[in-house]
């Protein structure tokens, strides 16, 4: 059996995830069927449009306030700013904002990193984005790279998804072939090379400073913050680091204006997201729906809680957020801040369903698992934390629990957050204080009776 | 400059600098572990987070810089619980082992765990634990599962000793620090590791389990090794000498020695330790008493200068001895009516010099300099701490130009290496000075050709304004020294730099100025190892080892109808007909003078062993002997007292140093490559360390001749 038989088993064939015609105005997955991801293809269905028109190669008429054709750096940038366009790879900080903290004036280098690590437990979003529409990811980068005067790109690909990477490959070689990557792009005066590069199977590598070291060649530690990407990135010199689906919402925002972005979703929550939603529902795979969606509809997309049982509880935004009970999420809309004020976070979108035969214990023991296996070493309350936490989880699970091992969880899972050197610990530290908090019961009952409060019937469902 | 408020209390301090640079400075302690001064700032054990207002989290101390009207507590309840959870963290895994752990009693981890950790823990889980490694003859990773992943080894040796040894592996709970793949630490600087691993998960494997750090008294002595001076603390427990640490010396060490000044004192109580004096009669050695020995002494020398005349007298004197050993027994020469006393032994060519020779320079200012040409020197095993300087600096830019036989790895990037065999030396650095002449337009002075190398390092050096030409101990030996030095002093006076001796020995500086050279019609040591004389002193020196002679000076020695060996150790028993036992530089009192000129006593730190005696006090006692005035000396003290008008300085005047040379320039080829000592031959002390003689350095150059092939 060859690599590529190998790896052809995971390749995405797209034809459950995003080719199901259930997105609702979709603006990054819209009209794709698999096989229509080339340039021409992209080109038909309005792409690189964007970008002629920020360097002012589309014909319309110059600018009156500069007097020249296309938009400045700073109308790409303040257009995104009003967008309210956020980051989607979990973190939600406003993209246009980010984009302002690059120094202008520069005596160096400068980069832009596309952060396709795409590794929160239950996402799959960015994988298809680059499998089935990787032209919109590098419009997306050119369009800022142009705002930030930056004149080098690399995507960062994690290696799991080797064939979204050769992909990806492809797409660039079509892109520099057009003359949209390179020197003098469209004969303005912009110059942007960009490159693809993938990583090794590390989840820390989606950290922004432990991709930066793995770009680097080095072990994927994360750097301490200050001093931040913006001034000391890749190579030390000042970057921008944004997810893939991020840059894939910029050339929409381009071509229909901030406004029709923002109105797509609710204020402060602008445009689109797409959900990977997973787990007991009928029709798991990922869902590109407006922003300000009721999770109700969003549950409705997926086909409902699989062979019509009750749904207990949701992740909403990949493992590292807190869990909300079936009660909570049902009156949340999927956007920022609506799922930030139930207590949970948006995250990278990875909806993660529950119904009544999940047992939680056994749900956190293996994310409490992923955490301990995925944490790099370097920092104290994170290497030692994890691991003490997966330990106690495990005990729980194997009916050897104690009765203080719940506040023991809450209390250790407490002195990990906050002080780490980057979000990993707290990723891990959140879902063990949710589900307590929430679902404190079911570990009283595996302590007490050690065993699950699930049936054992119901939970081989 | 900023000023912050920590604790209450307004600091003031530099831009860019750190909250815990703040908290030095103000005396305010943080606890941390991965901190160091001298090395990167790592910020990975949070030991340090302290209450940052405005912060929303905990913010470590090591890595927050300062902002004007930044309001810091570092013993608020924020910061307490903070650092209070740090250290559960770092105990959960952390064997219980304190009984049994060498660094028990100097421990970081429980001093600190004293002021932040628990009485009990609530950890009842496994702990894991992490095999143990070999990594060489020095540092012990028997218990590596004591390790708390600070990685301060881990950026020692990438920062400092310039060559990454040790890495964390893996990640997680199965983090570990070893070497890449059962390979060992080799680094002529690793010891300083054991210092900075706050816990014991690296140690010292020729101490491991023999003391407990209470136990020991601590005092304080200089290396009596290289010419660097290191600062040393000793320390002893029963009148043994059970480990060497560094004594903090920010102008001289800073905070390190190399491992050759760590370990070379296992050989203190080596098998081959002389305890009493021991007379060869019949051809078999006895043991005599002092007396006997030193009249059987006396009784030669007076014997051999009404014979032979006393210019068949001399002296060959290790440039490791004391100032006060080198004065007493060129007085001793002197008062015998000889002239014959040098410490060149490895020398092949013996100039006279108007000045002593030195290191031209600061030893500080290596640290600071923009360019630099080495000539003829392995700088970074002849002189571990003088090339860590030069390491630093090249991080600041500097560009170090060298012009050797070979290109060794000295763990930095050398700029330009101009690599031509050892014979062919002054003609190579006579191109280099050609190159300059021509950027220069001005005569050259020796005819030469300026190819590509020559003229890389004459432009590298005429750049920068911080400068330096250092001659090596291969340069110093060579056969044509002199026309080295006076190409160097001309390379010099054309860029700016100055020019300097490395210099091979802890007193190679001292000797010259304590006599230890020979007089006017005085035998140097080539001659008088070819056989000059009829009565030989040998003073701590083994010249088979020491000397360019080699094996040939046994048989010049031989000709000799005494010779009289004082050293520590039992050696040069073919050729000896008196051994004398005289106390090591932890049996005496004693000044060295380091390569930059400063003057450094120290005391005795345990008593001699058996019957061996100061050197200075045998030349004191056989001098009475022979009826030399002069010599009635109380303490060492007296002594360097004695040899110097108007008090003791703290550095030798400028007006005794000098490396300025007329000497004309012979570009004909040498006949022979120099001799030099490699790293772990360097003398009788460094030779009898049992762990350092099984280092990868000591076992690569098992022989003379090894050093030698390097310089062919």
């Amino acid at each position: 059996m060859s690599a590529h038989n190998v790896i052809d088993q995971f390749v995405s064939k797209g034809i459950e995830t995003c080719f199901h015609g259930r997105h609702i105005n979709p603006q990054i997955y819209a009209g794709l069927d698999g096989s229509n991801w080339r340039l021409k293809d992209y080109e038909a269905r309005g792409g690189y449009q964007a970008l002629r028109k920020v360097l002012g190669k589309d014909g319309s008429a110059p600018n009156p306030e500069t007097g020249l054709a296309g938009m400045s750096q700073d109308q790409v940038i303040t257009t995104v700013k009003e967008s309210a366009l956020r980051g989607r790879g979990g973190a939600g900080f406003p993209t246009g904002l980010k984009w302002s903290f690059m120094p202008r004036k520069f005596p160096g280098q400068k980069y832009l990193v596309c952060n396709s690590d795409e590794g929160e437990p239950g996402t799959c979003k960015d994988r298809d984005i680059l499998q089935f529409n990787p032209h919109i990811v590098i419009e997306g980068m050119i369009i800022a790279a142009y705002a930030m005067g930056v004149s080098v790109g690399y995507n960062y690909i994690h290696g799991e998804i080797f064939a979204a990477y050769e992909r990806f490959e492809e797409a660039l070689e079509e892109a520099r072939a057009a003359g949209y990557l390179g020197d003098k792009i469209l004969g303005s005066e912009f110059s942007f090379q960009l490159h693809a590069a993938h990583g090794f199977g590390a989840y820390i590598c989606g950290e922004e400073t432990a991709l930066l070291e793995s770009l680097e060649g080095k072990k994927g530690q994360p750097r301490f913050k200050p001093p931040f990407p913006a001034s000391f990135g890749l190579y030390g010199k000042p970057t921008t680091i944004n997810n893939t689906e991020t840059f894939a919402a910029v050339p929409w925002i381009i071509r229909n204006g901030s406004q029709a972005y923002l109105e797509c979703g609710k204020p402060n929550n602008g445009g689109t997201k797409i959900y990977s939603v997973s787990g007991d529902v009928e029709m798991p795979g990922n869902y590109e729906v407006p922003m300000g969606t009721p999770f109700a509809k969003l549950l409705e997309l997926a086909g409902g809680v699989r062979k019509g049982r009750k749904l207990k509880a949701v992740i909403p935004g990949g493992s590292s957020s807190p869990v909300l009970p079936a009660s909570i999420i049902m009156e949340c809309t999927m956007d920022y801040d609506s799922i930030s004020k139930a207590g949970s976070m948006l995250g990278s979108g990875a909806v993660i369903v529950m119904d009544d035969s999940r047992c939680m214990v056994k749900a956190l023991q293996r994310l409490s698992y992923f955490y301990a296996h995925e944490s790099c070493g370097q920092c104290t309350p994170c290497r030692e934390g994890t691991g003490w936490l997966s330990k106690v989880v495990d005990r729980i699970e194997g009916g050897q629990g104690r009765p203080s091992d719940m506040d023991l969880l809450d209390n250790v899972a407490e002195n990990i957050m906050g002080r780490t050197i980057c979000a990993l610990g707290d990723a891990a530290a959140m879902p063990v204080r949710a589900m307590i908090k929430h679902f404190r019961h079911e570990f009283v009952h595996h302590v007490e009776h050690k065993t699950c409060m699930v049936a054992a019937d119901v939970s081989k469902v | 400059m900023i000023e912050i408020e920590l604790d209450g209390k307004k600091v003031e301090i530099s831009e860019g600098s750190m909250v815990m640079h703040a908290a030095d400075k103000a005396g305010t302690y943080i606890p941390h572990f991965c901190y160091h001064k001298k090395l990167s700032i790592a910020a990975n054990c949070r030991m340090c987070l302290v209450d940052v207002e405005k912060a929303p989290k905990p913010m470590p101390a090591c890595a927050t810089p300062v902002t004007q009207g930044m309001v810091v507590r570092t013993k608020s309840d924020k910061a307490i619980k903070a650092q209070k959870s740090v250290m559960e963290f770092l105990l959960i895994n952390h064997p219980l082992d304190c009984p049994i752990c060498d660094q028990g009693g100097e421990c970081q981890l429980q001093d600190l765990a004293v002021g932040y950790g628990g009485s009990s823990s609530r950890y009842e889980e496994e702990k894991r634990v992490v095999f143990h490694k070999d990594v060489g003859p020095l540092i012990s990773m028997e218990e590596m599962s004591r390790c708390i992943h600070c990685t301060r080894c881990v950026r020692f040796g990438q920062e400092v000793a310039g060559v990454m040894e040790l890495g964390m592996s893996h990640r997680g709970e199965h983090a570990e620090i070893e070497t890449f793949v059962g390979q060992s630490v080799d680094s002529e600087l690793s010891g300083n590791m054991i210092d900075l691993c706050p816990v014991g998960a690296l140690t010292s494997k020729p101490f491991r389990y023999s003391a407990r750090t209470w136990e020991l008294s601590r005092r304080k002595s200089v290396s009596p090794h290289d010419s660097t001076g290191a600062n040393l603390i000793v320390q002893v427990k029963n009148n043994k000498v059970m480990r060497v640490v560094p004594l903090e010396n920010e102008a001289v060490n800073e905070c390190w020695i190399a491992d050759r000044d760590r370990f070379s004192y296992e050989a203190l109580d080596s098998s081959e330790r002389l305890s009493a004096p021991m007379l060869k009669q019949g051809g078999e050695w006895k043991t005599v008493d002092w007396q006997t020995a030193l009249e059987y002494v006396a009784n030669g020398l007076k014997q051999i200068k009404t014979n032979h005349g006393a210019t068949s007298i001399g002296a060959l004197v290790s440039p490791h001895s004391t100032l006060e050993e080198l004065h007493l027994t060129g007085a001793l020469v002197r008062g015998l009516g000889s002239q014959n006393i040098d410490y060149r032994l490895r020398n092949a060519e013996f100039t006279a010099a108007p000045k002593a020779r030195y290191l031209g320079t600061s030893i500080a200012s290596l640290s600071t300099l923009e360019r630099v040409l080495i000539v003829g020197s392995n700088l970074r095993k002849d002189h571990p701490l003088f090339a860590q300087r030069i390491r630093q600096a090249v991080k600041h830019g500097c560009q170090v130009n060298a012009l050797n036989a070979q290109s060794p790895d000295w763990a930095l990037p050398v700029a330009n290496a101009l690599n031509a065999p050892a014979t062919t030396w002054v003609q190579a650095l006579a191109n280099v000075a050609v190159a300059l002449a021509a950027a220069k337009g001005v005569n050259p002075p020796a005819p030469g050709v300026a190819d590509d190398q020559a003229r890389a390092i004459a432009d590298s050096l005429l750049g920068g304004e911080r400068k330096a030409v250092l001659l090596g101990n291969a340069a110093a030996h060579h056969a044509k020294a002199s026309s080295l030095l006076a190409l160097a002093n001309w390379i010099a006076e054309q860029t700016g730099a100055t020019v300097g001796y490395l210099t091979e020995a802890a007193n190679t500086v001292g000797a010259q100025l304590a006599g230890a050279l020979p007089g006017e019609g005085g035998l140097n040591a080539g001659q008088m190892l070819a056989g000059g004389l009829k009565a030989a002193i040998l003073l701590n020196t083994e010249p088979v080892q020491d000397s360019a002679a080699g094996q040939q000076a046994a048989l010049g020695l031989d000709k000799a109808e005494m010779v009289v060996t004082l050293s520590p150790f039992k050696t040069n028993l073919d050729f000896s007909d008196v051994l004398l036992p005289i106390a090591p530089f932890t049996e005496t009192a004693g000044t060295f003078v380091n390569a930059e000129g400063r003057v450094q006593s120290f005391h005795a730190v345990v008593r001699p062993a058996g019957e061996a005696r100061p050197a200075w006090k045998v030349m004191r006692v056989l001098a009475n002997l022979l009826g030399l005035p002069g010599f009635d000396f109380e303490s060492a003290q007296d002594v360097l007292a004695a040899m110097h008008t108007g008090g003791v300085p703290a550095f030798v005047p400028a007006e005794h140093l000098g490396n300025a040379s007329s000497a004309a320039i012979d570009l004909s080829p040498a006949s022979a490559a120099p001799v030099v000592a490699s790293i772990y031959q360097l003398d009788g002390l460094v030779r009898r360390a049992t762990s350092l003689q099984l280092t990868a350095d000591a076992r690569a150059a098992a022989s003379p001749q090894a050093a030698q092939e390097a310089l062919a």
